[in-house]
């Protein structure tokens, strides 16, 4: 069959045909290719601890946030605190820029951004959450089993 | 004995849910009027009877009846009345009962305004909303029933509402987004009901049209509001987070943008017969995934609800329940459904098939980039990854631009028989006016961007289309006025819709790349440099509200010396759950938000103070209520308000071809 003599509505459906594959083509190798540098693993603190995570990679990792383990710079905004498991694995968190509300020692959080060869981990990121009550679930795998006075239980 | 009573009128909506599904179904085997009418009625029953429980919950937290659990979890003696009023659906089981309330409204709307409707037709739509319904209901009573009492040891106050939620955004917020995720069961039930009978005529598409109209607009003005509503409330200034529940409004928005669009073309022009259907399927799909994804908790968000695994499984059998039934009748009913209608590569239709097309790729990569950590988890065994938001933008933008060009073409375009002349009459000319004032626009940017200008270009190439659209209506008409009062509403809804989208686009490339962010270190009385602006800290001092004690800031700016505002941001604890809030100050102009917000009280005095200067940002949410404004405006089309029906919907298209009608 050839182009020039075909029916005006199949000719539509050519043209539809060719325009869905080549649409869907497309937003397949953009979607897979943006996914595949957009993924961005959880490591809990003993993953870290024991070097199993990737340096200079973006990250989350997450935990509670150890009691007393705040410190404020004295002239910036840069904060340093640990997170720990609370089953006594934990790493040091370096962040610069304003915590979310609520953000306090002994509370959950999930913070993305990378690990240094030092082994602080610099956080681009804190997740803020909505309510106290709410725990993430990576964090609430991190703590299982641990059971300190004053965790949150789900 | 109130809360008794309310507990008692939502079963006894759940019993005529059931009752509606039964008898009009029996009516309808048997052939009896006289069972099939009761539909009506049962729907009034039912809306009713969920009116009153919900008021019953509405007492309850008025008088702060603290033995009801829900009211001892979400309210306080202190709380403002509004916020006692709101808290009703601020947490789950409260939420979901204003939904069954949503749906009942809905279903007694569509029985109130579908007289003319044939009698087995409207049966058959009123037995699926219904059926719909008794889901629901089950789902809330055996589920996360909001009367249930903690007697005999019920706390004596209670723990106060989330004071994120204590704010008028959520007094409007999710009313609107509820009114708007169960309004798509009206033209899904309409595409069962029609499938169920056989009867996938044009009819079904002129009546479930002004609904999905009027339920996509709310949808929009929820998304609208929810994100202005994030943008000052979470203090931190952004607007949009590409968070797993935001996507789980945003897919449904998404899909029923298209529905709209090709609704249109299948009452029109007869056309995508069986391509609407699936969307009025896909459409409340969508809406059943995002209630499953709020409030199962399976994925990290910061709009944290009550996490049960149990109510999450139930919504998800719910849901494949809804789905696979659906999809079975589809696949019985409309899969040879053919239309031999023609149109030509350049027509409208064929422009409504690009803007579906695109709508949905976008909806089903907003999809993948939501489910894929819970694929990921599964296959690896619980390994947790995130999707940033890099992936959506990196993907949904580019599909934006295509649909963009293509709304640009599509005001002038006719329906059917279109040749390629008259599809691009004047079409290069708007183009190059566009992307002159976009590049002339930029360059007096501090900071010109090529996102800004191809945005910018493509807006103002809507714009122009629109104009030149609104050009055509009145060129050879003696009366040019009159020739604008005789377009149709449809015509200046497609108008106002078409400018939002512009107008949106514009706020949301140059509120992103254009916006000045600092967190800054403020002892009182110190002052730093913002973009042009002079910002100046005077240090905190102690206010009390109802229910809050503040540490309220005084930052002034000024530009050149001369003051331009003075801003008093808030840091609020709340008293009864001690949580600490911040309350942003935000001086909102036409060209641009300033917005201040305080961080923590640091040593010596000082604070952590963040600045944002957000260009244009107002005009994402003004662009936003235009879009759902034009789908109020649809429905007060004149064709919808006259009572009879008209016999052909090819007659219409016959005459004179429409320009941009609908």
């Amino acid at each position: 069959m050839k182009f020039g003599v075909m029916k005006p509505h199949r000719r539509n459906q050519l043209l539809l045909i060719f325009v869905l594959v080549l649409g869907l083509g497309l937003a397949l190798t953009f979607t897979l290719r943006a996914l595949d540098s957009n993924i961005n693993l959880f490591y809990a603190p003993a993953e870290i601890k024991n070097g199993q995570t990737p340096i200079g990679k973006r990250i989350r990792a997450g935990g509670m946030v150890k009691a007393k383990s705040v410190r404020r710079a004295p002239d910036s905004l840069e904060v340093h605190f640990a997170v720990t498991d609370l089953k006594g694995s934990d790493f040091e968190v370096r962040y610069t820029g304003i915590l979310p509300d609520l953000f306090r020692e002994g509370q959950g959080v999930v913070a993305t951004g990378t690990l240094g060869r030092d082994g602080v981990f610099s956080a681009e990121e804190i997740l803020a959450k909505h309510d106290e009550k709410y725990m993430p679930p990576e964090v609430a795998m991190v703590i299982e089993g641990a059971e300190p006075a004053g965790a949150t239980t789900l | 004995m109130i809360v008794e009573l309310g507990h008692f009128c939502l079963v006894l909506a759940c019993l005529l849910s059931l009752l509606m599904v039964v008898v009009p179904a029996l009516g309808l085997w048997r052939g009896q009027s006289s069972l099939m009418t009761m539909a009506t009625t049962l729907a009034a029953g039912m809306f009713v009877f969920t009116l009153l429980s919900f008021l019953a919950l509405v007492q309850a937290f008025v008088v702060s009846d603290f033995s009801v659990g829900y009211v001892a979890r979400n309210s306080n003696t202190l709380l403002p009345l509004q916020y006692k009023v709101s808290a009703v659906w601020g947490a789950h089981e409260g939420s979901f009962l204003l939904w069954t309330l949503v749906m009942s409204f809905w279903t007694v709307m569509v029985a109130g305004f579908s007289k003319p409707l044939s009698q087995d037709m409207r049966t058959r739509v009123l037995i699926v909303m219904a059926g719909l319904s008794f889901g629901f209901y089950l789902f809330l009573i055996l589920t996360s029933n909001p009367f249930e009492r903690t007697l005999p040891f019920y706390p004596s106050e209670g723990a106060d509402l989330n004071p994120l939620l204590q704010d008028f955004g959520l007094i409007i917020h999710p009313p609107l987004l509820y009114m708007g995720y169960v309004g798509l069961a009206v033209p899904f039930a309409f595409a069962i009901a029609s499938l169920w009978g056989n009867t996938l005529d044009v009819s079904w598409a002129r009546w479930s049209r002004p609904w999905t109209n009027v339920a996509w607009a709310f949808l929009t003005m929820g998304i609208t509001l929810g994100s202005w509503w994030a943008y000052y409330e979470l203090g931190w200034g952004g607007w949009w987070f590409w968070d797993a529940v935001e996507n789980a409004s945003f897919m449904p928005w998404l899909i029923a943008t298209a529905l709209v669009h090709s609704l249109a073309a299948t009452e029109k022009r007869g056309v995508f017969k069986s391509w609407t259907v699936l969307l009025a399927i896909f459409g409340f799909s969508f809406s059943l995934l995002g209630a499953f994804l709020v409030r199962s908790g399976v994925l990290t968000s910061v709009h944290a609800f009550a996490v049960d695994a149990e109510r999450g499984l139930a919504i998800l059998w719910f849901l494949a329940i809804v789905i696979g039934c659906s999809l079975l009748l589809y696949s019985a009913r409309a899969w040879n459904l053919r239309s031999n209608i023609t149109f030509s590569a350049t027509s409208r239709e064929n422009l409504i098939l690009g803007n579906n097309l695109i709508l949905t790729i976008s909806a089903l990569v907003v999809l993948l980039g939501t489910l894929y950590p819970l694929g990921y988890e599964a296959f690896t065994g619980g390994a947790k990854i995130s999707i940033g938001p890099p992936y959506f933008n990196a993907v949904f933008v580019p599909l934006m631009l295509p649909l963009l060009a293509l709304m640009a073409l599509s005001a002038t375009s006719r329906w059917w028989k279109t040749d390629r002349q008259t599809l691009l009459k004047g079409k290069p000319v708007t183009l190059g006016i566009a992307v002159a004032a976009s590049i002339g626009l930029t360059l007096m940017l501090p900071n010109p961007n090529l996102w800004v200008i191809a945005i910018g270009s493509l807006s103002i190439w809507i714009v122009l289309g629109l104009v030149q659209a609104l050009a055509y209506q009145v060129r050879n008409k003696q009366d040019k006025m009159l020739a604008l009062f005789q377009r149709p509403m449809s015509f200046y809804a497609m108008l106002v819709g078409h400018t939002g989208i512009a107008v949106s686009a514009l706020g949301i490339v140059a509120a992103v790349t254009l916006s000045e962010e600092v967190d800054l270190r403020m002892t009182p009385g110190s002052e730093a440099r913002v973009d042009v602006y002079d910002v100046k800290f005077f240090g905190t001092t102690a206010v009390q509200g109802p229910n809050y004690v503040a540490d309220q800031g005084r930052i002034e700016i000024r530009r050149d010396s001369t003051l331009v505002t003075t801003l008093f941001p808030e840091k609020r604890r709340y008293l009864a759950s001690n949580s600490v809030m911040t309350e942003a100050a935000i001086e909102a102009r036409f060209l641009g938000d300033l917005y201040v917000a305080l961080g923590e009280p640091l040593s010596e005095g000082a604070w952590a103070v963040r600045v944002h200067i957000k260009p244009f940002v107002r005009w994402i949410w003004f662009g936003g209520l235009m879009i759902a404004l034009s789908g109020m405006m649809s429905v007060f089309d004149q064709r919808y308000r006259s009572r009879k029906r008209r016999v052909s919907p090819e007659t219409s298209d016959s005459g004179e071809l429409e320009v941009a009608h609908g």
